[in-house]
């Protein structure tokens, strides 16, 4: 049974793709776009699932993580992030973090979403 | 009548031959072929502003009346000249290294930058020197009447003539003596033209003696018989008034504006002093040589009562020498003119640089580096200044209506002007004299000479009531005008001088005494005492809290955009700093404060740099250097220093060198992940749209076509960010083919403006270009070069922040290369983020902006295969892009 997943990305091609493949599985998605507030919009929000970039406009993905992680609101959200960069230690740097799971791009549609189902199964 | 005509004629046409010297001199300096304008023969023939219509005229009056006496005032320069040379050497050297504008500039520099001694000498200046130019007016005016004796016109002309002689004047100092804003402050146009003037007047003084001697009393033996015979040849010598009218006039050579400007300030090195030590007083010994014989003659054959100040003019006339007469009037008006326009000069230079910059400032605090253009404003001033003290000499003539025995207002004058003397000297040959004790002294000198000579000057109950002469100010006897402290029967002009001078100078030495100089002031008067010892190592900004840009500002409005940038990028050349911008170091901040003090005066100069470094620090190891006394010590700290600097130096080079190095291995580290990123991105997008056109049968059309196109647009990112890796990768391997062909700028400007603005989709900015300068013809790459241009101009369009974003194209030459400059009016780039731009996939803004970070990098690498250059111009208000023409293919326009 689908909820609600929150999706911060800033590069709208992207955008539209995951919520097209989201919402034909029954998901509901709200998007955000800049870093800086992206904490807050969360708060607001409440998803079920949050999927996050790492490159964002104003602030970092990692930054966010690390404010939702502090917060006891937000602290078991699952969070799924995506990142353009390939290499090992950007996926140690979200591991510790505390991302529930990591993605470089370019990812398949099935994986995407087999990860968000996953994730709000737990 | 017909004389009168023929005499306006012959003035109009020299007036204009003036003009043409001082033009012709003005634009040999300008284009550099100059070197004889500072032939030391012209500095001395320039110095000759000494000798004003006062002692054209007034000479041979002054013998008429008081025998030799006239010779003091020659006598004086001369001891100064000859005996005093090694103080007129150090002032000189002084007014160099210091950038010394004019001697209120002296005394403000020397006592801490106070200016308060600034305004305090302008005023002193003005009031002491309005009376002289007004007697320049009523010589000339004087002169003009002696012909036009008979002629209808005769009482109302007076002011008249006077008026248009004072306009001409104001008229040709404003075009010469602010024609630019020169950070010497030298004047080659208006010297060449004294210079001339200067060999007039001489000629001119000499054909009347010669006609004197040999054509009216019959050669050499007759003339000393008839002196002899004259009632001149008995006149005693007053011992006591000779010393102090000698004295007198050797002050008033040392202090006199006129005589500052140009002795010191005009000075261009030593050798002209040296000439000028023999020369000067050879001119003044053939200036005097025939006063007397005019003057005997004069009272032999004129008819009783003529007024002896005009013999110069009226002798020849009366023996029907018209010619002569008319030459004799040239070098009387050469006189005048001469004088007035050089003390405009100076008086200008001080009321602007004391008086109205100061005001300026202080109505715009804190503003001076962003808003205005100064040099406009100091101009403006400076003009202005020049019509108001010239304005002043003409009030001061028409409401005092003349008349007075010329030589009284000129002592006047000189006594109130040597006033500056003691704080002058004591300035610049003891350390202890400060601040306090030169305004105390000044203000007593000051005092004492209004209320002894300069208000009673006027007559007895014309200012001060019959009654202070009688029994003294307030009642007290010893507050006697002319008799102060009950001392009678002295001479009031000796009285006076007596009483204010060494009032002046005991007051000086006490008040320094009992008084403590601030920093400041230790150090300027160390530098100014051991002028030869400490070549300008005083010290008095802490470094490295000024913002470099600012200073680039500011330094733009005040020297000129292109003198400014030469200055910064010297001294970034001279730290081995690459790029526009030095470092704010101590060293710096000083020679930049005295190229600015050759512009508006020390003081105000002092006060803008404090605007943006925020107030001067002076450190331990400063006060140490001024408090060692002996030349031994100072060297040897001047070496230190030198070592010291050379040490910071290098080291500022290795850090800078460091941090670079620092921030290109983060950047090799980050491109890597760049590249993979900027990669990936579009990848996702194609991936994914394209498995769902795969896995979505029934899509609706619509959607498909969106789909698709999203994928097409994505992959033409994609083949964009790889032709551009390719195209820097071929750049970077130098095996890129240039393609030369003919265009001119213009063309590759509209060009690449029809390109880069051709999408719509971006926000409008207003473009500014100089069509006309954009006609040269290059031969160059044009498709390469413009690919530049359009890089520059899409960024700009890309990250101009302004509300109305607007765009300059500048093109200009500097040091023989065309360059264009791109300046935006958005908020420019950081400081930190200036030397990165250039670098790949260093991009500014977190935002993306579309690009790959790649455009400047292949700009840049552009510009070096086609033989120029692509720089950030910091300091230009916005964003700012410099790009270098190359060089052997640009050509001069067609």
């Amino acid at each position: 049974m689908p909820g609600s997943v929150l999706l911060i990305e800033d590069e709208p091609n992207i955008i539209e793709a995951i919520s097209f493949i989201l919402s034909r599985d029954g998901w509901r998605v709200d998007t955000h776009s800049n870093g800086i507030d992206a904490v807050d919009i969360v708060r607001q929000k409440a998803p079920d699932v949050l999927i996050l970039d790492v490159m964002l406009p104003g602030r970092s993905g990692y930054d966010i993580l690390r404010d939702l992680r502090d917060d006891p609101q937000t602290a078991d959200l699952p969070v799924l992030m995506l990142t353009a960069r390939g290499q090992a230690k950007d996926r140690e740097l979200a591991e510790r973090t505390g991302a529930n799971q990591f993605m470089t791009k370019p990812f398949s549609n099935a994986e995407v979403l087999d990860a968000v189902r996953a994730l709000s199964a737990a | 009548m017909s004389t009168l005509n023929l005499l306006i004629a012959i003035s109009l046409g020299y007036v204009l031959l003036l003009f043409a010297v001082a033009f012709v001199a003005e634009r040999a300096a300008r284009q550099g072929r100059g070197s004889w304008l500072r032939a030391p023969i012209v500095y001395t023939l320039s110095l000759s502003i000494y000798c004003t219509a006062w002692t054209f005229y007034g000479a041979v009056g002054s013998a008429a009346r008081s025998g030799l006496e006239y010779l003091t005032i020659y006598l004086g320069p001369t001891l100064v000249m000859i005996g005093w040379w090694w103080i007129l050497r150090k002032l000189v050297r002084i007014g160099r290294s210091q950038h010394i504008t004019s001697i209120a500039d002296l005394l403000s520099s020397r006592y801490g930058k106070s200016n308060l001694l600034g305004i305090g000498v302008t005023i002193l200046a003005v009031i002491g020197t309005t009376p002289y130019i007004a007697l320049q007016l009523q010589s000339v005016t004087l002169s003009v009447e002696v012909f036009a004796v008979g002629a209808e016109e005769t009482g109302p002309t007076q002011p008249l003539t006077a008026f248009w002689v004072a306009t001409g004047l104001a008229v040709f100092t404003v075009i010469f003596g602010t024609r630019n804003l020169d950070v010497n402050e030298r004047h080659h146009g208006v010297v060449m033209a004294i210079a001339v003037e200067a060999v007039v007047k001489l000629a001119a003084l000499l054909a009347v003696g010669i006609f004197v001697v040999w054509g009216l009393s019959g050669g050499i033996g007759q003339t000393l018989e008839r002196i002899d015979n004259s009632d001149l040849g008995l006149w005693q010598i007053d011992g006591g008034r000779w010393v102090g009218l000698t004295m007198l006039s050797a002050a008033a050579f040392l202090c006199l504006p006129r005589m500052f400007q140009v002795l010191v300030v005009e000075n261009d090195n030593d050798a002209q002093l040296r000439t000028a030590a023999w020369a000067f007083p050879l001119y003044l010994l053939l200036m005097s040589l025939f006063i007397v014989p005019i003057a005997v003659v004069g009272l032999d054959i004129l008819p009783e009562g003529s007024n002896p100040d005009l013999f110069v003019l009226t002798v020849p006339l009366s023996q029907g020498r018209d010619g002569l007469a008319l030459f004799s009037f040239l070098g009387g008006l050469s006189s005048a003119t001469s004088m007035v326009i050089v003390a405009a000069i100076a008086l200008s230079t001080m009321v602007s640089n004391h008086v109205v910059m100061p005001i300026w400032l202080r109505v715009r605090q804190g503003m001076a580096s962003q808003s205005g253009d100064v040099r406009h404003v100091v101009i403006l001033s400076r003009r202005l200044s020049i019509g108001g003290v010239v304005l002043l000499g003409y009030l001061y003539y028409a409401l005092s209506g003349g008349g007075e025995a010329l030589a009284t207002i000129g002592l006047v004058s000189f006594v109130g002007l040597a006033q500056v003397l003691p704080a002058m000297l004591g300035g610049i040959f003891w350390r202890g004299a400060t601040r306090v004790g030169a305004l105390a002294g000044l203000t007593v000198g000051f005092a004492v000479w209004h209320f002894t000579l300069f208000l009673p000057s006027f007559g007895e109950d014309m200012i001060i009531p019959a009654k202070v002469f009688e029994s003294g100010f307030l009642g007290l006897s010893w507050l006697k005008p002319q008799a102060l402290f009950g001392i009678e029967g002295l001479d009031p002009l000796m009285h006076a001088v007596l009483w204010s001078l060494s009032l002046n100078t005991v007051t000086f030495f006490a008040a320094s005494l009992l008084s403590f100089p601030s920093p400041l002031e230790r150090l300027q008067g160390a530098q100014f005492v051991n002028v030869r010892y400490a070549p300008g190592s005083a010290r008095s900004w802490s470094g490295g809290v000024a913002e470099a840009e600012d200073l680039m500002v500011m330094a733009q409005r005040i020297l000129g955009a292109t003198e400014a940038q030469e200055l910064f990028a010297q001294e970034a050349q001279r730290q081995g700093l690459g790029g526009h911008l030095p470092d704010p170091t101590p060293d710096f901040l000083e020679s930049l404060e005295r190229e600015l003090s050759g512009s508006v005066g020390a003081a105000t100069a002092h006060a803008m740099v404090g605007q943006i470094v925020g107030g001067m620090a002076v450190s331990v190891q400063d006060l140490m250097a001024v408090a060692d006394e002996t030349a031994q010590m100072m060297e040897y700290s001047a070496r230190l220093e030198a070592q010291q600097g050379e040490l910071t130096r290098t080291a500022r080079q290795l850090r800078q060198a460091n941090d670079k190095l620092t921030r290109l291995s983060v950047q090799k580290d980050g491109f890597l992940s760049q590249i993979s990123h900027e990669l990936r991105t579009p990848m996702t997008s194609i991936r994914a749209f394209s498995e769902i056109l795969r896995d979505n049968t029934g899509m609706s059309e619509v959607d498909q076509i969106k789909y698709a196109s999203i994928i097409h647009d994505e992959a033409v990112r994609l083949t964009r960010l790889l032709d551009d890796l390719l195209d820097l990768s071929v750049l970077e391997n130098g095996q890129v083919n240039l393609n030369l062909n003919d265009t001119t700028l213009a063309e590759l400007l509209d060009r690449s403006l029809a390109s880069a603005m051709a999408d719509g989709s971006g926000r409008a900015m207003t473009i500014v270009r100089t069509k006309a300068r954009e006609k040269m013809s290059l031969h160059t790459d044009a498709d390469r070069l413009t690919q530049v241009f359009i890089n520059l101009i899409a960024n700009a369009r890309k990250y101009c922040d302004a509300d109305t974003p607007r765009l300059e194209i500048r093109v200009s030459e500097i040091q023989g290369r065309h360059v264009v400059d791109f300046v935006d009016n958005g908020s420019g780039i950081a400081p930190e983020a200036q030397d990165v731009i250039f670098e790949k996939f260093a991009r500014v803004s977190d935002q993306k902006a579309g690009g790959a970070g790649l455009g400047l990098a292949i700009s840049r690498e552009i510009m070096t295969r086609l033989g120029g250059e692509i720089t950030y111009l910091p300091g230009q208000g916005g964003a700012a892009f410099r790009v270098v023409l190359p060089r052997p293919m640009a050509l001069a326009a067609q």
